[in-house]
């Protein structure tokens, strides 16, 4: 006699199992395409020169003006947002409690968090217009802060209110006040989660195209002020990848590598730190 | 005294950013309001949603194709991406040995942080051609490959990392004694989770997939790179399609020149916001409840 059973659960065992290769494989399918189809075109003078004179017609040069107009873009981006995230961190943990203000503040951090980035975009993009402003690295910082702002916050709230009560309160016991507790106890242990929140929002900022296409316009050459336009490498491989000549497709391809290669290496960072710093945390 | 004083300055001063933040929201949607106004003062709204006619250049501004764009992609990917995240979820947490647990959820992770650009890079080389050759002549039907179907499998490779962490995290934080006393009334693990598990965590999943199902209906340039960018109403799988990020983007360079363009843009985008934010509140609510429940 057969055990229906039985069945199926192995029939929806197996289905699950597929499901679980699907999404590895898709992983390792994104990942195997770039790097195979982009391999060929990638070169030293690809992330050590800026475009030079017919580089859109497949002559020499490089995306350097991509890839350092993404770290500018991103490196202001996070410390903007950062400055911003932190103290709101702070006062969800420590001063609002589980009043309805705190409550308010995280839902509407979390809604905002699901906004897609184009709509941040646009939103800038407006006021830009309203203040007659150009497109700027300034303005592409700007964007990406605002949207990863919420990202980061909600991040670092969640890490925060994992840190043991009992910890706390025992620095409050020794007279510590709020802050103090914060700055020396809650910071500290929760280190390792901030790490990861903070390059998690790095990421989506340096691989975030949609935010800045109205904000940060483009350009051949390294930003040397704020005021300047700036490329970026979402950007640059979307134009590359849009030219009609086979020479230039190809750079697209590679500038995905360098890319890829861009988040991977945010992820391995991430995880390191947040392995050394987990020897402050008390367990 | 003094130590006092600080703790209180900064518990006052870090009020004033979760103010400013929270209002973020209600910020942009009034900004993208009062931008869509125009539009809105010189057509009705129930021509701009339901007329297919989009010819910016005679003033007509018939959002239907979009919509309808936006709608077909969405659908799509989310018919493929529920199952296989749910069976991915159920698997991880009631199945998966904890080893491949730890090994498992970090590629997860790095699938939710590859840029989007780069799946429409993906797209473009891998899934574009696999519709074109494979798929489509299997039906029968010719297609250039840039189609409602290639945007729909890109975008549901990009949901299917949000959707089974959430899911995942909502069936572990189901209590652990419901499952053992499921098994020990002599239920299988899968009639554990199909009576018992599956139950009790249904609101947050429910509310893992209007998550994902909001994340899929913003994406912006994955999907504009691979679903060919034509504005009338697709009707197949094979047809190509016009969702409204993709309009948005493309068009923000020209759209000052012609009078109107601009505020219909504004808003198309406030469409986008009004639902992206609806869908959100609402999950997030019942995450919420699901993790207020449990604990």
């Amino acid at each position: 006699m057969v055990d229906w059973r039985k069945t199926e659960e192995q029939l929806f065992k197996g289905l699950m199992i597929a499901s679980l290769l699907i999404v590895l494989g898709s992983l390792a399918a994104v990942f195997i395409v770039v790097v195979i189809r982009g391999a060929p075109a990638l070169s030293l003078a690809m992330i050590t020169q800026t475009p030079q004179g017919g580089y859109y017609l497949g002559k020499g040069g490089g995306i350097l003006n991509a890839i350092a107009g993404s770290l500018y873009l991103a490196a202001g981006a996070i410390a903007l947002a950062f400055l911003i995230s932190l103290p709101i961190a702070w006062y969800l943990n420590q001063y609002a409690g589980r009043s309805k203000i705190a409550a308010f503040v995280r839902i509407s951090l979390d809604v905002a968090s699901g906004i897609p980035s184009l709509i941040y975009g646009a939103f800038v993009f407006i006021i830009m217009i309203g203040l007659h402003e150009r497109v700027s690295l300034f303005w592409g910082i700007i964007t990406v802060a605002l949207f990863i702002t919420p990202l980061l916050t909600r991040g670092l709230d969640e890490v925060m209110q994992t840190v043991s009560p009992k910890l706390k309160e025992a620095s409050f016991m020794m007279g510590a006040t709020r802050f103090e507790t914060l700055w020396h106890v809650v910071l500290r242990q929760s280190l390792p989660g901030i790490v990861t929140a903070f390059l998690l929002a790095l990421g989506r900022g340096i691989g975030d195209a949609a935010s800045v296409l109205f904000t940060a316009g483009y350009t051949d050459q390294i930003p040397t002020s704020l005021g300047d336009a700036v490329a970026t490498l979402p950007l640059a491989i979307f134009f590359q990848l849009g030219s009609p000549v086979p020479e230039v497709q190809a750079r697209a391809y590679a500038s995905g590598i360098i890319l890829l290669a861009i988040v991977l290496a945010l992820s391995l960072c991430s995880r390191i730190l947040s392995q050394r710093f987990k020897k402050y945390v008390i367990k | 005294m003094k130590r006092q004083i600080i703790d209180r300055i900064v518990g006052r001063l870090t009020f004033i950013p979760a103010f400013a933040a929270s209002l973020l929201l209600i910020v942009m949607t009034g900004v993208l309001c009062i931008r869509s106004q125009e539009i809105l003062l010189n057509q009705s709204l129930p021509t701009l949603l339901f007329s297919s006619v989009w010819q910016p250049m005679a003033g007509k501004f018939g959002f239907l194709p979009f919509i309808a764009g936006t709608v077909w992609v969405t659908f799509v990917a989310m018919a493929l991406s529920i199952p296989i995240s749910l069976f991915s979820a159920i698997y991880l947490s009631q199945y998966a040995h904890r080893r491949i647990k730890a090994t498992v959820q970090p590629l997860i992770d790095l699938l939710a942080g590859i840029p989007s650009i780069v799946f429409g890079l993906f797209g473009v080389l891998l899934l574009v051609p696999l519709v074109k050759d494979l798929i489509a002549p299997a039906f029968h039907i010719s297609t250039s490959g840039y189609c409602v179907l290639t945007g729909g499998l890109v975008l549901a490779i990009m949901v299917v990392p949000l959707i089974t962490s959430i899911a995942f995290e909502v069936l572990t934080a189901v209590p652990e004694d419901m499952r053992i006393a499921s098994l020990a009334m002599g239920a299988n693990r899968w009639e554990t989770v199909k009576y018992v598990v599956f139950r009790k965590a249904f609101p947050g999943i429910v509310a893992a997939v209007v998550l994902g199902f909001s994340r899929a209906f913003g994406e912006t340039m994955a999907v504009l790179m691979v679903v060919g960018n034509v504005a009338k109403i697709p009707s197949s799988l094979f047809d190509p399609a016009y969702p409204i990020p993709a309009l948005i983007a493309n068009n923000y360079g020209e759209m000052m020149s012609i009078p109107l363009y601009d505020s219909a843009l504004m808003f198309a985008a406030l469409l986008l916001l009004v639902v992206v934010v609806i869908f959100n509140i609402i999950a997030n609510i019942v995450l919420i409840r699901v993790k207020r429940g449990i604990s």
